[in-house]
Protein backbone atom coordinates (compact mmCIF):
# COMPACT_ATOMS: atom_id res chain seq x y z
CA UNK A 1 0.00 0.00 0.00
CA UNK A 2 0.71 3.87 -0.96
CA UNK A 3 2.43 5.89 2.13
CA UNK A 4 -0.73 7.85 2.26
CA UNK A 5 1.49 11.27 3.69
CA UNK A 6 4.52 10.25 0.83
CA UNK A 7 1.90 10.22 -1.88
CA UNK A 8 0.80 13.63 -0.97
CA UNK A 9 4.14 15.11 -1.07
CA UNK A 10 5.13 13.82 -4.20
CA UNK A 11 2.54 15.30 -6.44
CA UNK A 12 3.52 18.64 -5.76
CA UNK A 13 3.66 19.60 -9.29
CA UNK A 14 6.48 21.52 -10.79
CA UNK A 15 5.19 24.18 -14.02
CA UNK A 16 7.44 26.30 -16.27
CA UNK A 17 8.58 29.75 -14.74
CA UNK A 18 7.04 32.49 -17.41
CA UNK A 19 10.44 33.25 -18.38
CA UNK A 20 10.89 30.32 -19.99
CA UNK A 21 11.03 29.62 -23.53
CA UNK A 22 8.66 27.01 -25.59
CA UNK A 23 11.14 24.58 -27.39
CA UNK A 24 8.73 21.85 -28.15
CA UNK A 25 4.90 21.49 -28.90
CA UNK A 26 3.32 18.94 -30.63
CA UNK A 27 2.78 19.82 -34.46
CA UNK A 28 0.08 21.86 -35.63
CA UNK A 29 -0.58 19.34 -38.04
CA UNK A 30 -1.40 16.30 -35.84
CA UNK A 31 -5.12 17.40 -35.18
CA UNK A 32 -5.71 18.82 -31.21
CA UNK A 33 -7.80 15.39 -30.47
CA UNK A 34 -7.56 12.65 -28.54
CA UNK A 35 -6.24 9.56 -30.81
CA UNK A 36 -7.74 5.97 -30.04
CA UNK A 37 -4.70 4.47 -30.39
CA UNK A 38 -3.59 2.32 -27.05
CA UNK A 39 -1.06 3.76 -24.87
CA UNK A 40 2.60 3.41 -25.87
CA UNK A 41 1.52 2.33 -29.19
CA UNK A 42 4.10 3.16 -32.03
CA UNK A 43 1.48 4.40 -34.67
CA UNK A 44 1.11 7.46 -33.03
CA UNK A 45 4.60 8.28 -32.41
CA UNK A 46 4.76 7.86 -36.15
CA UNK A 47 1.73 9.75 -36.85
CA UNK A 48 3.57 12.36 -35.64
CA UNK A 49 6.67 12.21 -36.36
CA UNK A 50 5.02 12.23 -40.29
CA UNK A 51 2.95 15.86 -39.62
CA UNK A 52 6.75 17.17 -38.21
CA UNK A 53 8.32 16.45 -41.35
CA UNK A 54 5.72 17.61 -43.53
CA UNK A 55 5.99 21.19 -41.35
CA UNK A 56 9.52 21.17 -41.61
CA UNK A 57 9.60 20.51 -45.64
CA UNK A 58 6.89 22.76 -45.72
CA UNK A 59 4.63 20.77 -48.41
CA UNK A 60 0.98 20.27 -46.17
CA UNK A 61 -0.81 21.88 -48.88
CA UNK A 62 0.42 19.15 -51.36
CA UNK A 63 0.60 16.23 -49.53
CA UNK A 64 -1.84 13.27 -50.02
CA UNK A 65 -1.97 10.70 -47.75
CA UNK A 66 -2.95 6.65 -47.69
CA UNK A 67 -4.59 5.51 -44.73
CA UNK A 68 -4.64 1.48 -44.78
CA UNK A 69 -7.10 -0.80 -42.98
CA UNK A 70 -5.76 -1.78 -39.39
CA UNK A 71 -5.35 0.24 -36.48
CA UNK A 72 -4.55 2.95 -38.45
CA UNK A 73 -7.37 3.12 -40.30
CA UNK A 74 -8.53 6.27 -38.85
CA UNK A 75 -5.09 8.04 -40.02
CA UNK A 76 -6.90 10.48 -41.67
CA UNK A 77 -9.12 12.05 -38.33
CA UNK A 78 -5.90 12.69 -37.20
CA UNK A 79 -2.94 13.81 -40.05
CA UNK A 80 -4.16 17.59 -41.30
CA UNK A 81 -3.49 16.48 -44.53
CA UNK A 82 -5.53 15.56 -47.86
CA UNK A 83 -5.84 11.64 -47.16
CA UNK A 84 -7.35 8.94 -49.10
CA UNK A 85 -8.52 5.42 -47.49
CA UNK A 86 -7.43 2.18 -49.45
CA UNK A 87 -9.18 -1.23 -49.13
CA UNK A 88 -7.09 -3.76 -47.20
CA UNK A 89 -3.18 -3.52 -48.54
CA UNK A 90 -4.30 -1.64 -51.53
CA UNK A 91 -2.68 1.70 -50.65
CA UNK A 92 0.36 1.46 -52.90
CA UNK A 93 -1.99 0.91 -55.75
CA UNK A 94 -4.39 3.97 -54.57
CA UNK A 95 -0.89 5.85 -54.42
CA UNK A 96 0.41 4.99 -57.49
CA UNK A 97 -2.87 6.18 -59.62
CA UNK A 98 -2.71 9.42 -57.40
CA UNK A 99 1.00 10.21 -58.38
CA UNK A 100 0.29 9.75 -61.79
CA UNK A 101 -2.83 12.18 -62.11
CA UNK A 102 -0.76 14.64 -60.24
CA UNK A 103 2.61 14.47 -60.34
CA UNK A 104 3.33 17.61 -58.10
CA UNK A 105 1.41 16.01 -55.24
CA UNK A 106 3.57 14.47 -52.63
CA UNK A 107 2.16 10.77 -51.84
CA UNK A 108 2.36 8.92 -49.09
CA UNK A 109 1.36 5.50 -47.90
CA UNK A 110 1.11 4.33 -44.26
CA UNK A 111 0.54 0.48 -43.75
CA UNK A 112 1.15 -2.09 -41.10
CA UNK A 113 2.16 -5.77 -41.42
CA UNK A 114 -0.68 -7.38 -42.12
CA UNK A 115 -1.83 -4.93 -44.90
CA UNK A 116 1.78 -4.46 -46.57
CA UNK A 117 3.44 -7.50 -46.07
CA UNK A 118 0.36 -9.73 -46.57
CA UNK A 119 -2.99 -9.53 -48.08
CA UNK A 120 -0.83 -6.54 -50.01
CA UNK A 121 2.23 -8.06 -51.23
CA UNK A 122 1.83 -7.95 -54.43
CA UNK A 123 0.89 -4.34 -54.73
CA UNK A 124 3.82 -3.67 -52.17
CA UNK A 125 5.83 -5.21 -54.89
CA UNK A 126 4.90 -4.33 -58.02
CA UNK A 127 4.69 -0.61 -56.94
CA UNK A 128 8.55 -0.59 -56.16
CA UNK A 129 8.90 -2.57 -58.89
CA UNK A 130 7.20 0.10 -61.06
CA UNK A 131 9.32 2.77 -59.05
CA UNK A 132 6.59 5.30 -58.21
CA UNK A 133 8.13 8.06 -56.97
CA UNK A 134 5.98 7.72 -53.49
CA UNK A 135 6.71 7.27 -50.02
CA UNK A 136 6.00 4.31 -48.11
CA UNK A 137 5.48 4.24 -44.55
CA UNK A 138 5.75 0.09 -43.28
CA UNK A 139 5.13 -0.81 -39.30
CA UNK A 140 5.95 -3.76 -38.63
CA UNK A 141 4.29 -4.31 -35.48
CA UNK A 142 4.49 -8.58 -36.44
CA UNK A 143 1.28 -9.21 -35.36
CA UNK A 144 -2.89 -8.23 -36.85
CA UNK A 145 -3.24 -5.46 -34.26
CA UNK A 146 -6.58 -4.15 -35.23
CA UNK A 147 -8.16 -7.90 -35.17
CA UNK A 148 -7.02 -8.89 -32.10
CA UNK A 149 -3.39 -9.94 -32.24
CA UNK A 150 -3.36 -12.92 -34.94
CA UNK A 151 -0.07 -14.17 -36.62
CA UNK A 152 1.16 -11.90 -39.07
CA UNK A 153 4.10 -13.20 -42.05
CA UNK A 154 6.78 -10.89 -39.81
CA UNK A 155 6.26 -12.55 -36.66
CA UNK A 156 8.89 -13.86 -35.25
CA UNK A 157 9.52 -17.32 -34.67
CA UNK A 158 8.51 -18.63 -31.49
CA UNK A 159 6.33 -15.96 -31.00
CA UNK A 160 3.17 -16.23 -29.48
CA UNK A 161 -0.19 -14.79 -30.91
CA UNK A 162 -3.46 -15.95 -31.36
CA UNK A 163 -3.54 -17.82 -33.92
CA UNK A 164 -0.25 -19.39 -33.27
CA UNK A 165 -1.28 -19.83 -29.69
CA UNK A 166 1.81 -22.05 -29.04
CA UNK A 167 4.31 -19.80 -30.95
CA UNK A 168 5.06 -19.61 -34.04
CA UNK A 169 6.31 -22.94 -35.91
CA UNK A 170 8.24 -22.64 -38.87
CA UNK A 171 7.43 -26.15 -40.19
CA UNK A 172 3.89 -25.22 -40.41
CA UNK A 173 3.57 -21.34 -40.98
CA UNK A 174 6.90 -20.77 -43.15
CA UNK A 175 9.62 -17.67 -41.88
CA UNK A 176 8.72 -14.04 -41.06
CA UNK A 177 9.11 -12.24 -44.09
CA UNK A 178 11.90 -9.57 -44.40
CA UNK A 179 9.65 -7.05 -46.88
CA UNK A 180 12.08 -4.18 -46.79
CA UNK A 181 14.81 -6.49 -48.11
CA UNK A 182 13.02 -8.05 -50.79
CA UNK A 183 12.30 -5.00 -52.21
CA UNK A 184 15.57 -3.48 -51.73
CA UNK A 185 16.54 -5.96 -54.42
CA UNK A 186 14.01 -4.28 -57.00
CA UNK A 187 15.55 -1.52 -58.98
CA UNK A 188 12.64 0.63 -58.64
CA UNK A 189 13.44 0.57 -55.33
CA UNK A 190 15.58 4.20 -54.29
CA UNK A 191 15.66 4.15 -50.78
CA UNK A 192 14.92 1.08 -48.46
CA UNK A 193 15.79 1.98 -44.79
CA UNK A 194 14.75 -0.27 -41.87
CA UNK A 195 14.16 2.38 -38.18
CA UNK A 196 12.40 2.58 -35.10
CA UNK A 197 10.32 4.53 -32.61
CA UNK A 198 11.06 2.33 -29.21
CA UNK A 199 13.60 5.60 -27.50
CA UNK A 200 14.21 9.12 -28.04
CA UNK A 201 17.59 8.02 -30.10
CA UNK A 202 15.38 6.00 -32.61
CA UNK A 203 12.92 8.93 -32.91
CA UNK A 204 15.42 10.81 -33.95
CA UNK A 205 16.66 8.82 -36.44
CA UNK A 206 13.65 7.83 -37.83
CA UNK A 207 12.82 11.23 -38.16
CA UNK A 208 15.65 11.72 -40.17
CA UNK A 209 15.14 8.86 -42.60
CA UNK A 210 11.44 10.32 -43.38
CA UNK A 211 12.52 13.44 -43.95
CA UNK A 212 15.05 12.49 -46.32
CA UNK A 213 12.54 10.07 -48.04
CA UNK A 214 9.90 13.08 -48.56
CA UNK A 215 13.44 15.22 -49.76
CA UNK A 216 13.79 12.64 -52.40
CA UNK A 217 10.11 12.98 -53.38
CA UNK A 218 9.82 16.37 -53.99
CA UNK A 219 13.18 16.43 -55.83
CA UNK A 220 11.60 14.05 -58.37
CA UNK A 221 14.53 11.31 -57.94
CA UNK A 222 13.58 8.29 -59.53
CA UNK A 223 12.01 5.63 -57.50
CA UNK A 224 10.16 4.60 -54.37
CA UNK A 225 11.58 5.33 -50.79
CA UNK A 226 10.73 2.89 -48.24
CA UNK A 227 10.78 3.83 -44.32
CA UNK A 228 9.96 0.51 -42.16
CA UNK A 229 9.52 1.33 -38.84
CA UNK A 230 9.99 -1.81 -36.42
CA UNK A 231 7.30 -0.87 -34.04
CA UNK A 232 5.16 -2.25 -31.01
CA UNK A 233 1.91 -2.87 -30.02
CA UNK A 234 1.73 -3.36 -26.61
CA UNK A 235 -1.82 -4.84 -26.72
CA UNK A 236 -1.20 -7.16 -29.35
CA UNK A 237 1.67 -8.73 -27.51
CA UNK A 238 -0.04 -8.24 -24.61
CA UNK A 239 2.75 -6.72 -22.29
CA UNK A 240 2.63 -3.19 -21.09
CA UNK A 241 4.09 -0.31 -23.25
CA UNK A 242 7.50 -0.57 -21.41
CA UNK A 243 7.99 -4.34 -21.23
CA UNK A 244 6.82 -4.45 -25.47
CA UNK A 245 9.71 -1.71 -26.19
CA UNK A 246 12.04 -3.66 -24.05
CA UNK A 247 10.99 -7.05 -25.58
CA UNK A 248 11.14 -5.11 -29.28
CA UNK A 249 14.71 -4.02 -28.45
CA UNK A 250 15.93 -7.54 -27.48
CA UNK A 251 14.12 -9.38 -29.90
CA UNK A 252 13.03 -7.83 -33.11
CA UNK A 253 16.39 -6.39 -34.10
CA UNK A 254 18.12 -9.12 -34.02
CA UNK A 255 15.77 -10.85 -36.97
CA UNK A 256 15.38 -7.15 -38.70
CA UNK A 257 18.28 -4.88 -38.26
CA UNK A 258 18.08 -1.81 -37.94
CA UNK A 259 19.88 0.42 -40.47
CA UNK A 260 19.65 1.66 -44.06
CA UNK A 261 19.35 -1.49 -46.64
CA UNK A 262 19.49 0.65 -49.78
CA UNK A 263 20.56 4.30 -50.36
CA UNK A 264 20.83 6.13 -53.46
CA UNK A 265 24.04 5.18 -55.12
CA UNK A 266 26.11 9.17 -55.56
CA UNK A 267 25.60 9.10 -51.38
CA UNK A 268 27.44 5.37 -51.10
CA UNK B 1 26.47 32.13 -18.09
CA UNK B 2 23.19 30.95 -15.95
CA UNK B 3 22.84 27.25 -16.09
CA UNK B 4 20.24 26.07 -17.93
CA UNK B 5 17.20 25.06 -16.83
CA UNK B 6 14.11 23.04 -18.08
CA UNK B 7 10.91 22.37 -17.75
CA UNK B 8 7.71 20.54 -19.24
CA UNK B 9 3.78 20.59 -19.21
CA UNK B 10 1.78 17.46 -19.86
CA UNK B 11 -1.39 17.42 -21.31
CA UNK B 12 -3.38 15.15 -18.74
CA UNK B 13 -6.24 14.54 -20.32
CA UNK B 14 -4.60 13.10 -23.41
CA UNK B 15 -2.13 11.44 -21.62
CA UNK B 16 -2.26 7.75 -21.24
CA UNK B 17 -0.20 6.53 -18.42
CA UNK B 18 2.11 4.67 -20.75
CA UNK B 19 5.14 5.97 -18.54
CA UNK B 20 7.41 5.56 -21.52
CA UNK B 21 8.63 9.55 -20.55
CA UNK B 22 9.30 8.46 -17.22
CA UNK B 23 11.44 5.66 -18.16
CA UNK B 24 13.44 8.13 -20.81
CA UNK B 25 13.99 11.14 -18.75
CA UNK B 26 17.94 10.91 -18.00
CA UNK B 27 17.10 13.16 -14.88
CA UNK B 28 14.16 11.32 -13.23
CA UNK B 29 12.31 14.57 -13.58
CA UNK B 30 8.69 12.53 -14.47
CA UNK B 31 6.37 10.66 -12.44
CA UNK B 32 3.12 9.22 -12.40
CA UNK B 33 0.56 10.81 -10.74
CA UNK B 34 -1.55 8.47 -7.84
CA UNK B 35 -4.83 10.71 -9.78
CA UNK B 36 -6.80 9.43 -12.66
CA UNK B 37 -7.52 11.64 -15.37
CA UNK B 38 -11.10 11.39 -16.80
CA UNK B 39 -10.21 8.25 -19.39
CA UNK B 40 -9.24 6.36 -16.10
CA UNK B 41 -5.53 6.72 -16.72
CA UNK B 42 -2.46 7.71 -13.94
CA UNK B 43 -1.08 10.78 -16.22
CA UNK B 44 2.46 11.99 -16.47
CA UNK B 45 3.78 14.71 -14.23
CA UNK B 46 7.70 17.16 -13.20
CA UNK B 47 7.72 16.44 -10.19
CA UNK B 48 11.26 17.04 -9.72
CA UNK B 49 13.23 20.29 -10.60
CA UNK B 50 16.00 18.57 -12.45
CA UNK B 51 14.78 18.42 -16.15
CA UNK B 52 17.47 20.07 -18.66
CA UNK B 53 14.82 20.61 -21.37
CA UNK B 54 16.57 17.70 -23.60
CA UNK B 55 13.04 17.25 -25.14
CA UNK B 56 13.71 12.85 -24.63
CA UNK B 57 10.11 12.59 -23.37
CA UNK B 58 8.14 14.35 -25.54
CA UNK B 59 9.98 12.46 -28.60
CA UNK B 60 8.79 9.14 -26.71
CA UNK B 61 5.41 10.29 -25.83
CA UNK B 62 3.00 8.38 -28.34
CA UNK B 63 0.34 10.84 -27.42
CA UNK B 64 2.52 14.24 -27.94
CA UNK B 65 0.88 15.13 -24.76
CA UNK B 66 3.88 16.96 -23.84
CA UNK B 67 5.32 20.80 -24.38
CA UNK B 68 9.18 21.44 -23.43
CA UNK B 69 10.59 24.87 -22.27
CA UNK B 70 14.11 26.03 -21.55
CA UNK B 71 15.26 28.88 -19.49
CA UNK B 72 17.26 30.21 -16.66
CA UNK B 73 14.86 30.29 -13.66
CA UNK B 74 13.42 27.68 -11.20
CA UNK B 75 10.16 26.00 -12.35
CA UNK B 76 7.35 27.17 -10.18
CA UNK B 77 5.70 24.79 -7.74
CA UNK B 78 2.25 25.16 -8.82
CA UNK B 79 0.21 23.58 -6.38
CA UNK B 80 2.17 23.05 -2.89
CA UNK B 81 -0.83 23.10 -0.69
CA UNK B 82 0.96 21.78 2.71
CA UNK B 83 4.57 20.23 2.98
CA UNK B 84 6.16 17.47 5.04
CA UNK B 85 5.20 18.59 8.52
CA UNK B 86 2.05 18.84 7.13
CA UNK B 87 -0.57 16.21 9.49
CA UNK B 88 -0.91 13.10 7.54
CA UNK B 89 -5.16 13.81 8.25
CA UNK B 90 -4.60 16.83 6.14
CA UNK B 91 -2.68 14.82 3.36
CA UNK B 92 -5.22 12.25 3.49
CA UNK B 93 -8.30 14.81 3.36
CA UNK B 94 -6.73 16.09 0.23
CA UNK B 95 -6.20 13.41 -1.74
C1 LIG C 1 -10.37 -7.72 -47.31
C2 LIG C 1 -10.21 -7.74 -45.84
N1 LIG C 1 -9.74 -8.85 -45.23
C3 LIG C 1 -9.58 -8.87 -43.90
C4 LIG C 1 -9.90 -7.78 -43.14
C5 LIG C 1 -9.72 -7.83 -41.64
N2 LIG C 1 -8.59 -7.07 -41.19
C6 LIG C 1 -8.71 -5.82 -40.73
S1 LIG C 1 -7.27 -5.16 -40.18
C7 LIG C 1 -6.46 -6.60 -40.54
C8 LIG C 1 -4.99 -6.76 -40.25
C9 LIG C 1 -4.28 -5.51 -39.92
O1 LIG C 1 -2.99 -5.78 -39.51
P1 LIG C 1 -1.82 -4.77 -39.79
O2 LIG C 1 -1.86 -4.32 -41.20
O3 LIG C 1 -0.57 -5.41 -39.32
O4 LIG C 1 -2.17 -3.49 -38.93
P2 LIG C 1 -2.01 -3.21 -37.38
O5 LIG C 1 -3.38 -3.21 -36.85
O6 LIG C 1 -1.12 -4.24 -36.80
O7 LIG C 1 -1.39 -1.85 -37.35
C10 LIG C 1 -7.31 -7.54 -41.07
C11 LIG C 1 -6.90 -8.90 -41.47
C12 LIG C 1 -10.40 -6.63 -43.81
N3 LIG C 1 -10.71 -5.52 -43.13
N4 LIG C 1 -10.56 -6.64 -45.15
S1 LIG D 1 -3.80 -2.96 -31.01
FE1 LIG D 1 -1.58 -2.72 -31.15
S2 LIG D 1 -1.20 -1.65 -33.08
FE2 LIG D 1 -3.36 -1.39 -32.56
S3 LIG D 1 -3.48 0.56 -31.43
FE3 LIG D 1 -3.29 -1.07 -29.92
S4 LIG D 1 -1.10 -1.23 -29.55
FE4 LIG D 1 -1.34 -0.10 -31.44
S1 LIG E 1 4.76 9.29 -22.68
FE1 LIG E 1 3.00 10.67 -22.94
S2 LIG E 1 1.18 9.35 -22.79
FE2 LIG E 1 2.91 8.21 -21.94
S3 LIG E 1 2.88 8.62 -19.73
FE3 LIG E 1 4.26 10.14 -20.65
S4 LIG E 1 2.97 11.91 -21.07
FE4 LIG E 1 1.59 10.18 -20.72
MG1 LIG F 1 0.56 -5.07 -37.68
Amino acid sequence: MYNMVDVYISERILTPDKSMDKVWERPDLLIDVPNHYCPGCSHSVVHRLLMEVVEELDIMERTIGIAPVGCSVLAYDYLNVDMQEAAHGRATACASGIKRVFPDKIVFTYQGDGDLAAIGTSETIHTVNRGENIVMVFINNGIYGMTGGQMAPTTLEGAKTSTCPEGRNLDLMGHPIKIADMIALLDGAYYVTRQAVHNSKTVRKTKKALLKAFQYQIDGKGGTSFVEIVSNCPSGWKMTPLEANDWLAKNMFEYYPLGNIKIPQKEE
Amino acid sequence: MAKIRGSVTINKQYCKGCELCVYECPQDSLKMSTKLNTKGYHFAFLAEDTCTGCINCALVCPDACITVYRGTKKNQLSTVKKTTNSSSKMALKAL
